[in-house]
């Protein structure tokens, strides 16, 4: 069974070109996820947490700094490093089936993934909606597919860009439950975006808060809670003050 | 105009355009006022002739000849056009280089040109003596101008825009969310364009070959210049039309009308057809 990758992300930092002008996005980020580690990013709207995943994935090199699976820097995408975007991006003349084998179908591997494509399928809930097509789903349907297109990769690394911001209260509470035993199965290294501070702190084994735009880590804080989590945990719920906090949105108490 | 009775309640459903009444009156009005009313004239025409003169006078193998030359040139110009179209669209929408303006107000410039124009031009590179047609005969001892294959450059050259437009807004549209989620899950870029991008443009791609074989097949004015309008080598239909006109023979040019219309209602429909089937998943 393949397991997590070290993810290592040093001195990075990233600016667009806005109208002819920089935008600082990231600066200056620094971290180590260790193999199966489950990372939660937090942080303001607009502050870079999209952009930190795309780095990871490969999709644009850094400004500066390096970053580094396994300590080989990574030069472009991998299906190893998948992402759930924060918009679904299915493709739209493809069935759910069809979209979650894209990938098997481009690495040549279609038939020693049909088992897999099924399993992902089922486990995100689309097994009677294999054959529809993304306009016929609702959103959270097509978050849902878009997850088993990215878990049908095996991935080491896997990045979730708010993956369940679409989602009602009740499968949300289902799906993080799902996401945690999948993980928990397969152990890859997870990413997580969310704006959700319970979400973060009932998953996730460290959470990372990022500043406002350009991002800073501003705190690193582990939960050592042990799983199954409850969310009216006494600890949790501490923690989630603190968070709270560092964001500058403390509840008057 | 009043809805029709008893609709299902599918086409009852609201939409932002005028009721379905209105809209379908419109529809209908347009399509026989502007199209069918003529189109009548066109299939009448020709019966003057008798139904077994109409086919002796299609039978003609100058008139087979000239029918196959158009359409075999307009298709394969329009084949040309959907890949160079499509290049043209992709650099025009996603490369940043000096001149992109240039090139994009050009592509329009078929569209604008009287044809006449752009067929003299065509012609004085491609002759013999030309720029182009003196090295190209000199090198390769191809001669394009005065042959088919000058009437299939000129086909291209006017339906060239009509694929490049078509292709366009749907390549703005599709933004590179799509190309670099297909990259993420391990497609290569030729994976890629062959499984996220050319499916996406697929039915652009058919509309603009449509659209492209339909203008080509009808071009007059910049063919006759360069085709040197040898009858049963390369004198396209339409040329032949005109010279029935000449003659008088208005029955017998109403005959080519019919067949060339024939045809293409044809294969426009092959190409609707198409464009259903791969549009079935989309919305
Ligand atoms: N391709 C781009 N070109 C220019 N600016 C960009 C580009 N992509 C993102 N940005 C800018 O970078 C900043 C960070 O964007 P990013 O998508 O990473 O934010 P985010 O933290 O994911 O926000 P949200 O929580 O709202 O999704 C934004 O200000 C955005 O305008
Ligand atoms: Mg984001």
């Amino acid at each position: 069974m393949v397991s997590g990758a070290r993810l290592e992300v040093r001195g990075v930092s990233h600016a667009f070109a806005l109208e002819k002008r920089a935008l600082p996005v990231l600066q200056a980020i620094d971290f180590i996820a260790e193999p199966g580690d489950f990372v939660a990013l937090l942080g303001p709207s607009g502050c870079g947490k999209s952009t930190l995943l795309r780095l990871v994935a490969g999709l644009e090199p850094p400004s500066e700094g390096q970053l580094l699976v396994d300590g080989v820097p990574i030069t472009g995408t991998d299906p190893s490093r998948t992402i759930m975007f924060q918009d679904p991006t299915l493709f739209p003349w493809r069935t759910v089936r069809g979209n979650a084998q894209l990938g098997p179908e481009a690495r040549g591997s279609l038939a020693a993934n049909a088992a897999r494509i099924e399993a992902a399928l089922s486990l995100v809930g689309l097994d009677a909606f294999a054959e529809a097509y993304p306009h016929q789903l609702s959103g959270g349907m097509a978050q849902r597919a878009s997850l088993a297109r990215a878990l049908v990769n095996e991935p080491r690394i896997l990045m979730l860009d708010e993956p369940l911001g679409k989602l009602d209260s009740l499968t949300r509470l289902a799906m993080q439950r799902e996401l945690v035993s999948l993980w928990q199965r397969e152990r890859f290294t997870a990413l997580l975006v969310t704006h959700d501070v319970e979400e973060a702190l009932l998953l996730a084994d460290r959470v990372l808060v990022l500043s406002d735009r350009p991002a800073r880590i501003r705190a690193d804080i582990r939960v050592e809670t042990p799983r199954p989590r409850r969310r009216d945990d006494a600890g949790l719920v501490a923690l989630r003050e603190e968070i709270l906090a560092l964001l500058g949105l403390a509840q008057a108490a | 105009m009043s809805a029709g009775p008893a609709l299902s309640p599918r086409a009852r459903r609201q939409t932002a355009i005028p009721g379905f009444g209105l809209a379908f009156g419109i529809t209908l009005f347009w399509l026989s006022a502007i199209v069918l009313v003529p189109l009548l004239a066109l299939l009448l025409r020709p019966f003057e002739l008798g139904l077994d003169g109409l086919w002796a006078s299609l039978a003609e193998p100058r008139v087979a000849a000239s029918l196959r030359l158009s359409f075999g040139a307009a298709l394969l110009a329009a084949a040309l056009a959907a890949p160079l179209g499509l290049l043209l669209a992709w650099a025009v929408v996603r490369l940043r280089f000096p001149g992109r303006a240039v090139l994009d107000a050009a592509i329009d410039l078929p569209f604008a040109l009287p044809t006449a124009v752009a067929g003299l031009a065509l012609t004085a590179l491609l002759a013999p003596n030309g720029w182009l047609g003196a090295p190209l005969a000199a090198w390769f001892g191809w001669q394009v101008a005065f042959t088919p294959a000058g009437i299939v450059v000129a086909l291209l050259f006017v339906a060239l825009p009509f694929t490049a437009r078509t292709v366009e807004p749907v390549l703005r549209d599709l933004g590179r969310e799509a190309e670099e989620a297909a990259a993420t899950l391990g497609a290569s870029r030729l994976q890629t364009l062959r499984r996220v991008v050319l499916p996406a443009l697929a039915p652009a791609l058919l509309t603009g070959f449509g659209l492209g074989f339909a203008r080509a097949v009808g071009e007059y004015g910049s063919v006759i210049f360069i085709a040197g309008n040898m009858p049963m080598v390369s004198e396209i239909a339409p040329l032949l039309i005109t010279i029935r006109l000449e003659q008088f023979d208005y029955a017998g040019a109403a005959a080519i009308g019919l067949a060339m219309l024939l045809l293409a209602f044809g294969v426009l429909l092959l190409l609707n057809l198409a464009q259903r089937a791969l549009r079935r998943g989309l919305a």
